[in-house]
Formats: structure tokens, sequence, C-alpha cells
């Protein structure tokens, strides 16, 4: 879980362009949108993207975001429940 | 008779402001230059970093023709407009974003491919609301561009314009971004177009 | 304004009809055009709903009299600026000419094809399909076709367009730079967009249903609306008679978010405000809304909120024909400025397709049925594009 969460975090610095944070800056259960980092909502979509190419999972409903995106662990929770072998 | 009262010029790696240099660099891509003249001007908006190169080009543009006299509260939200053009729209991000359908379109990139999202970036960055247009033209083109501001300044409602080219392909930038007021600054500076392709052809090589 | 801007003509392509006859046809029967993509191979092929335009590169370069590889977009393009020209019954050489024409997508149709060629060989591809990619190749096409040179403009503010490139015509016209204006725009559907837009996931995959509850989002559609808009002193000498004039025009930025709108619809309310301050209007006197009204969950919201703001629970008639025509996009303040101007002209207000329930937090209920044999003497028509670019333009009945 952890390596999970270490890769998330660059992942996302990477998809997101948040050019000006480090993955240490990104706390795990930080709450990714409106306070925390502040995300928007073409961030969300770019999470959707992130998720289906690095991890294979397909996110049908861009609502579930909402719950799925709140913070770096919850991704990742959701990732392990998921993962297709 | 209105004045043109603050203009900035960047090409060539070059961030001039009333055609003095500001910021420049050699032998660095775009992108670098781009990110490195943000962190110059110590800006925080981290917004920045997830725009596509010809809203990071107007973006630095406006900021660097308010910084010495900001806009707000001298004049209302609705009073101040924008009126940009430039050759190629958005061409530069549609390519990269065409690239990107091949694996999985990217939304944070079709989201720029239009050449008036630099527009909306600078209205949120700055809380310009007033009227905004852009038009595509093979060239810069001064009269055009001139007669269209004078319209919208003679309407009344509006009371301040930025205006300007701002065009990126590949490599090539060439931005020429200026303030328009009623009010004449110590310079004075008249808006005519014969004055317009006077500063925009300032140092071009 | 030193002289009225009157409306001599207009002409229409979409989904929904070929012509003004066959579009207002369609309107007063209340069929839609939204249908499974057919025009090219995408994996959303026979998936997704859209607004197409129901005649091939072909059929339409045939009709024209024009070359097969015209892009798509300078084809609708010229079918609807020719229609509204023949309409107008202005001899285009006498006066001061200009066309000012709009496009978000320009040549991409053909761009697209030629780019996945080059991009697996960089020595294949035909350089003819990129060579008239830029949006102003489209105007200087349809400027060519029209004969006019005077003055030739291309605005691209995505989706209020060519509202815009409406609102510069009249203009021109009031400062007495230009006598006669054929002003619009033109989009074609694309992968490109058609890509982009599902990445956003603001496509509905089925039917959109603007201003409803339940509404998921828009169909991308395609078309072209072009209107002639010529001064008082070219009325008089040509003899036109015409049935409506634009009395005012607005645009503002929402300055709020690229792509997104303002919760409180701030940017489309100004920009409503301010036409009905140009037209000398009171909101009330507006007899029929024609809204932008995408379908998308934001959209509808934040216009909707802005029509409460404006005018209460005592808002006029109105409704999206979008859910007629999709959303062409750069082409719908063209296309929804002539059904506005049908409006005037067949005393009538459209449909809003689709609806069943109103959006909980407004409460509005569009008008549901086709009607006619009322009084229209005011239409509004809102356009509002990505990068908070609002525009609202007016247009009233010539008395």
């Amino acid at each position: 879980m952890n390596e999970l969460i270490a890769n998330l975090k660059i992942q996302i610095i990477e998809a997101l362009s948040l050019k000006h944070l480090k993955p240490e800056d990104i706390g795990d259960d930080q709450p990714l949108f409106v306070e925390g980092l502040g995300l928007d909502s073409i961030d969300a979509l770019e999470l959707v993207v992130l998720l289906q190419q690095q991890y294979n999972i397909k996110l049908a409903n861009p609502q579930d975001g909402t719950r799925i995106f709140k913070s770096v662990k919850s991704i990742a929770e959701f990732i392990q429940q998921h993962q297709t072998a | 008779m209105t004045f043109i009262t603050h203009h900035c010029h960047i090409r060539n790696l070059t961030l001039r402001h009333q055609g003095k240099s500001l910021f420049a660099k050699t032998h660095v891509t775009l992108d670098d230059f781009l990110e490195m003249a943000y962190e110059f001007l110590s800006l925080n908006y981290p917004k920045f970093y997830k725009m596509d190169r010809l809203s990071k080009l107007g973006f630095l543009a406006s900021e660097i023709i308010v910084k010495d006299m900001p806009l707000f509260p001298r004049y209302s939200r609705e009073e101040v407009a924008l009126v940009l053009s430039n050759a190629s729209a958005s061409l530069d991000t549609d390519q990269r974003y065409s690239q990107s359908i091949k694996t999985v379109p990217s939304p944070g990139l079709f989201v720029y491919t239009l050449p008036n999202i630099v527009a909306g970036e600078i209205c949120i960055r700055q809380g310009i609301q007033g009227e905004n247009a852009f038009f595509v033209s093979e060239a810069f083109d001064a009269r055009q561009i001139a007669d269209y501001v004078t319209l919208v300044m003679t309407s009344g409602k509006t009371k301040a314009c930025i205006a300007g080219w701002i065009e990126v392909l590949d490599d090539h930038h060439d931005v020429f971004l200026y303030l328009v007021e009623n009010e004449k600054d110590p310079e004075g500076l008249v808006h005519t177009a014969e004055q317009l392709e006077k500063i925009y052809s300032l140092n071009h090589e | 304004m030193k002289t009225r801007v009157h409306v001599a003509g207009f002409g229409v392509i979409s989904a929904i009809g070929n012509s003004v006859p066959e579009v207002f046809r369609s309107l007063s029967n209340s069929i839609s055009g939204i249908s499974p993509l057919t025009l090219f191979d995408s994996v959303h092929t026979g998936v997704l709903p859209v607004g197409e335009v129901k005649l091939s590169n072909i059929a339409l370069s045939e009709i024209l009299s024009l070359s097969p590889n015209t892009t798509r977009t300078a084809l609708l393009g010229t079918h609807a600026a020719r229609e509204a020209v023949k309409n107008c019954g202005v001899d285009l050489k006498k006066w001061k000419t200009g066309l000012i024409s709009a496009t978000t997508v320009g040549g991409m149709d053909k761009t697209e094809k030629f780019f996945n060629d080059y991009l697996v060989d960089s020595s294949k591809g035909k350089l003819r399909d990129v060579v008239n990619h830029g949006c102003g190749r489209s105007t200087e096409l349809i400027a060519r076709e029209l004969g006019v040179n005077r003055f030739i403009s291309t605005i691209n503010t995505a989706c209020s367009s060519s509202a815009n490139a409406i609102a510069l015509g009249c203009r021109m016209i009031a400062a007495g730079l230009l006598d006669v204006v054929i002003a619009g725009g033109t989009d074609s559907l694309s992968k490109f967009t058609l890509n982009g837009f599902n990445s956003l996931m603001i496509l509905d995959p089925n039917p959109c249903r603007p201003f409803d509850a339940s509404r998921n989002g828009l169909n991308l559609g395609e078309g072209a609306g072009f209107t002639v808009l010529v001064s008082d002193r070219v009325r008089e000498s040509e003899v036109i008679n015409s049935k409506a004039y634009v009395s005012g025009y607005a645009n503002t930025n929402d300055a709020f978010h690229q792509t997104a709108s303002s919760p409180e619809g701030r940017g489309s309310l100004a920009a409503m405000q301010q036409a009905l301050a140009m037209s000398n209007l009171t909101a009330e006197e507006i007899d029929y809304v024609n809204l932008h009204g995408t379908g998308t969950v934001n959209n509808d919201l934040s216009e909707g909120t802005a029509i409460k703001r404006l005018y209460g629970d005592g808002y006029p008639k109105l409704s999206s024909t979008k859910a007629f025509t999709g959303h062409t996009l750069g082409a719908s303040g063209g296309i929804e400025a002539v059904l506005s101007l049908l409006a005037v002209e067949k005393q009538c207000v459209f449909a809003n397709l689709r609806f069943e329930n109103a959006i909980p937090e407004i409460g509005i209920i569009p008008q549901l049925r086709f009607e006619s044999g009322i009084q229209i003497n005011h239409v509004m028509s809102n356009s509002f594009g990505f990068g908070g670019n609002c525009s609202s333009l007016i247009f009233s009945r010539s008395i």
C-alpha cells in the first residue's frame, strides 16, 4: 500500500502538472479538492485518465470521482479493490 | 483620443516591458523559458503550470503590463475589455491534444484547444469581466485591431482595454500585448495603427 | 447608433434541414435532427447521438460546384452563406461589403485524416488535406464564393463565436465602416471535438434534455448560419422588406473557469442586462429567449440561475433549440440567430424538446410545444462559450 501511495503521488504530480509540489508535500489523507490542493473539475477528469492509463481501471460515472478522489489514500484503496490481475 | 500606456513583448526568449528587457534566456526550450519567467516574476499562481503555451504567454504578458499600475479598483470589472489575435489560433495545443487521442484523449489538453481560452485565463487571473474578442489573421494587423479597440472604447462601457497579438507554434513565439486607456500617462503614446506598428516592430529580429 | 442594423436575409444548414424552409418545417413539427453518428469511423459510431447535417461532403460539393477536397466546415458555411445572400435582395457589389465568419473546427475534418497517415510515416498523407486547416481559410473560401473582398475577418471565441461575428458586423455598420455585412459562422463534426468533449465527460449518450432535471450532457452538432446585415441607407436604396433588426448585443467574460460557468451565472446575467440596456428594452419586453441551453449540468443551471436573477418567476417563453440541432459549437450563435429571426418573422416560438421536470434549484419550465399566432416583438439569443465568453443578441420586429 505504501509503495502504491508513493507511486500515486509521483503520477498525480506529473499528470496534473503540479510542478510547485514534491511528493512529500502531499499528505496521504490530505483533501485533494476544494481546500487542500485546490484541484478542479478538469483535474478530476485527468485523474480518471490516470486510472485508466496506469492502472487499467475504467471509471464510467464521473460522479463517483468525488468519493474516490478525496485523498491519495482513498485513490490507493480504490485501486487495490479494483485492480485487474 | 486614447493612449497606449503599457506594452510588453515576448520574443526570442526575451520578456520586455516598455521596450526594456526584463528577463532573457538563451539555449533553453520555450517551455523551460516560460516556467523560468514565471518563477522570476514570483507570481504564486500554481494553475500556471497546467496552462498551454498560448495561455502561459498571454498570462505572463498581461501580468507585466499591469504590474506597475493595477487595473482595479481604478476601473470596475466590466469596464476593462480584452481584444486578442494571432495567426495559428490554438494549433500548437491542437497538435499536442491530437497526439493524446492515440492513447487516451487528455481533457486537460482539450480544454486549451480554443484560442480564446487564453482570454479566459487572463480574465480569471485579473478579474476582468468586460467584453473580449479573439481574431485570427495571417499577421499582426495593427489597423484592424486599432480600429476595433477604438470602437470598443467609444461605446462608453469600456474604459481600458488590454489588446494585442499572442502567437505561438512549436518554438516560434511572438507576443505583443498592450494596455489602452483614456488617461494619458507620462509617456503619452497616442493609440493609432501607426504607433502600434512602430512599437510592435521594436527589437523585432 | 446612428443607423439601425437591419437583417436583410439569412441562411442556415443543420441537422434539421438544409435550408431555412426545411429547418422551419422541422421546428414547427417538433422533429429533432439528433441521431447516431455516421459521418466517420470512430469508436463512437452508432453509439453517441449527434446532430449531423444529412448531406455528405460529396453531395455538398456537387450542390455547390466546389471541389470535394473542400473542408466540410467551408462547404457548410458556403451553403448557408449563399442562401442568405440569395434571399437578401442586395447587390453586394454596389456597397462596402464585408464577411465576418466564425469557426472553431476549421479544416480539422481533413487534417485529422492527414495526421493519422503522417504519424505512421512522415512521407505519407496528402498535404492538400491540411492546406485549408486554419480557421481563416474557411472564411476566405466563403468570401471567394460570395465575391466579397473588401473586409474579411474570422472570430474564434468558442461557442459564442458567430454571435460575436454578428455583433461585430453591427458595430462596423453603425460606425459607417461597412454598409453590408454577411455575418455568422460554421462548424463541422470531427473526431477531434468528439473525443475532446467525451474526455470532458459532458456528452449525453442519449439525445440531450436541455433544462431538464435529469439532463446529462450535450450532443455535438454541426452546421452553419449566416445573416445579411445592412444599414438604413442600403435598406431604403435597395427597397428591402426586412422583417427584423438587431436592437442590442453585449459580450462579457464570466472570469470563473476555462470551461465551466460560474454558479451564479454572473457573466451570462451581465451579457443579457447589457444587451437589454443597449436596445433600450426592459427584460419584460422580451417575448422569447433562445437559450444557450446545451444540456450540461453546469450550463443549464448557471444560465437558468441568471434568468431567474433577471426575471424572478416572471420569465418569458424560452427554449433551447439544441435539442433539435445539437450543440453546433462555433456555428451555434449564427444558427440560433437565424432561428430567433424565424421566431420574429413567423411570430412563433419553438419547443424545448424532451423536457419533463424542471431543474429543482431554479424551477424553470421552458416552452413545451411549438406555438404560433402569438405576438413576438423582441427575441433574445444567448451564446456562452468556453473561456468565459458570454454573448447575448436581441432581434426586434421591424414595424
